[in-house]
């Protein structure tokens, strides 16, 4: 029987799609929704120790193929969004806590806090380009990675998935520090940095001048990442960026993710984009043999010469 | 970018900025208005038919930057975004408190151009800040007007006036903006006498495509399933008049 559910380290998901952080998930209610819609799992906004309204708008640019975002990592607080975490359990679906934080130990700290809140894996977003100081700063060495995954891990029982910067010469020797560090999976690609002008205005739009690019734009560089990952690591990737669709999954699956988050293909296709990209995948499946997504996760690199 | 090309006074708190380009917007949508160097922020459309204009209270930094700016001066505008109102009926009650007319001038002026009669009760602090009462008039709009200090119309709230004008008529369908007090208040009403109701909410709004979920309100999202939501919608939302988010994302009391 073919089927859709997929195994990420122990966590069990319904199918592989997996809502990524920053879209819809600042509220419990919002998330429960993403869930009705059809999500194998959710990440949840990157939480920080303290309540953040992010960067002024704009925040936001709408592109031809895809966003420019600098919303500044905004977020209530570990200790207020621990309501949202349990709301969000009520949809019976895994949820990914992300955290985010200024040093090693904040970030190990927030780690702890958001397992207790009810997480059922932790994500560290080593990543964002946009916010000074926080995530792509700290994520953008091997040894920063290395540490910082060895000390969150100390703090958790649950899975650890370290979301990895994809503005670097090498991403994989990232991800061979996060699994060097004791992560038990990568998220690739987060964002990345861009900027956008308004000659009319003569000045870039965003407030923060600086933002990060996603959407179908960064889907070549996307695969391209997770496609050297999987040659230079054992533990699971999960692939992310500009994905709406079925064959847009399977170009990152067969490039050797386990698993796909989707963030902003929900602004043009809506939350109905979870369940599209399964059934086109299953569609796929059932036309080309395969019984389960693991038959088909990293397939592009066999036939080579 | 958008050029300004008339920009006028409505009241002492309140102005019109009509623009050169045209837009497409129904009644009820809104855009997101890029003060450059500023902020950017909501606003309703408040001409959508022949022109394109909004109406705005000037508040904070980025309105009064807004007010600053002259004919000829270029601003972004991105949308129209969300849903506007939809007319349903042919005897109409539309209610308005405050800055609250700004989306439902240009609704009256459809209506009336669909053969609707439309009764509106227009409600502000004072009469001098009534938004828009002789535009409703020309469009052919039966104006009854509350003031909280009782400087014009019926002293007090216009959930008041709407009370008293549904003892003597009944309507089709009652549309509102205004206070959020207001529009729960108005949703007892309608409940009361059977009336269906649409109403347009206010939240933080960051992207305006509905994807941040600064604007979220009961897992809905004011910004792509609003800002007008159907009386079922408004009925089933638990902080509708009880919380809302604050730019961080922390629920607060309204
Ligand atoms: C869908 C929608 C339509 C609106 N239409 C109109 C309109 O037609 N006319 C009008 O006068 N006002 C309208 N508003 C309210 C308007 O957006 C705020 O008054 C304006 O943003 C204030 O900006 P400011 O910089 O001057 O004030 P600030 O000092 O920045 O803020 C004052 C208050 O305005 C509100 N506000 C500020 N920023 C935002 C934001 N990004 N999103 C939502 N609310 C915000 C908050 O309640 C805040 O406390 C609308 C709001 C929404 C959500
Ligand atoms: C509006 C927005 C907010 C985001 N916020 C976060 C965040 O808080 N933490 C994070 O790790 N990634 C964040 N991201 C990045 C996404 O999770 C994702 O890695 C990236 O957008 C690429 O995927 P996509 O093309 O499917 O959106 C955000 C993306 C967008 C568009
Ligand atoms: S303003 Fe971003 S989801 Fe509505």
């Amino acid at each position: 029987m073919t089927h859709l559910a997929v195994d990420i380290c122990g966590l069990r998901l319904k199918n592989p799609t997996i809502l990524a952080s920053g879209v819809l998930d600042e509220t419990g209610k919002s998330m429960l929704a993403v869930a009705k819609a059809g999500a194998g799992a959710m990440v949840t906004k990157s939480v920080g120790k303290e309540p953040r309204a992010g960067h002024q708008n704009p925040s936001i640019v709408e592109l031809q193929h895809g966003l420019l975002n600098a919303m500044g990592l905004p977020n209530p607080g570990i200790d207020a969004y621990a309501a949202e975490i349990k709301e969000a359990k009520k949809s019976g679906v895994p949820i990914i806590g992300s955290v985010f934080g200024g040093s090693e130990d904040e970030i190990s700290e927030l780690a702890g806090l958001i397992e207790k809140a009810g997480a059922d894996a932790v994500e560290l977003n080593l990543s964002c380009p946009h916010a000074k100081g926080y995530g792509s700063e700290l994520g953008s060495t091997p040894e920063l990675v290395e540490l910082i995954c060895r000390n969150a891990k100390r703090r958790i029982k649950v899975p650890l998935f370290a979301k990895l910067t994809p503005n670097t010469s090498s991403i994989s020797s990232l991800a061979a520090a996060a699994e060097k560090g004791g992560a038990d999976a990568v998220v690739a690609i987060n964002t990345l940095k861009g900027m956008v002008i308004s000659p009319d205005a003569r000045m870039p739009i965003l407030a923060n001048r600086f933002g990060g690019l996603s959407g179908q734009a960064i889907r070549p560089v996307g695969v391209r990442c997770v496609y050297e990952i999987h040659e230079a690591v054992r533990i699971p990737i999960v692939g992310v960026g500009g994905i709406g669709n079925g064959r847009d999954a399977l170009e990152y699956i067969m490039a050797g993710a386990s698993a796909v988050q989707i963030g902003t293909a929900v602004w043009t296709e809506g939350v109905g984009v979870f369940n599209k990209v399964c059934s086109e995948l299953l569609e796929f499946m059932e036309h080309n043999g395969y019984e389960s997504v693991k038959d088909m996760v990293g397939v592009a690199h066999s036939g080579r010469r | 970018m958008f050029t300004i090309a008339e920009h006028r006074d409505e009241t002492p708190t309140t102005r019109t900025i009509i623009f050169k380009e045209k837009l497409a917007a129904v009644p009820g949508q809104f855009v997101m208005v890029w003060v450059p160097g500023v902020d950017e922020f909501p606003m309703s459309a408040s001409y959508t038919s022949k022109d394109f204009g909004i109406t705005y209270q000037v508040i904070g930094d980025g309105t009064k930057a807004l007010a600053a700016k002259d004919v000829g001066e270029r601003i972004g505008i991105r949308g129209p975004y969300g849903k506007g109102f939809a007319i349903h009926g042919k005897r109409l009650l539309m209610v308005a408190g405050g800055a609250g007319m700004a989306p439902l001038a240009p609704f009256i002026e459809e209506s009336v151009d669909h053969k609707v009669i439309v009764d509106l009760v227009l409600g502000a602090k004072t009469k001098d800040e009534l938004l828009f009462e002789g535009r409703a008039e020309r469009a052919g709009a039966k104006v009854h007007v509350s003031t909280d200090d009782g400087s014009k119309g019926l002293k007090g709230l216009a959930t008041e006036s709407v009370a008293s004008v549904l003892r003597n008529e009944k309507f089709d369908c009652i549309y509102a903006c205004g206070p959020e007090k207001m529009i729960v208040g108005l949703l007892e009403i309608a409940e009361k006498h059977g009336t269906p109701m649409q109403a347009s909410l206010e939240r933080i709004m960051k992207c305006g495509i509905g994807i941040c979920d600064s604007c979220a309100l009961d897992g809905r999202h004011v910004c792509r399933d609003g800002p007008v939501f159907s009386e079922l919608e408004l009925r089933s939302f638990e902080e509708l008049g009880r919380t809302k988010l604050d730019t961080s994302g922390r629920k607060v009391r309204i």
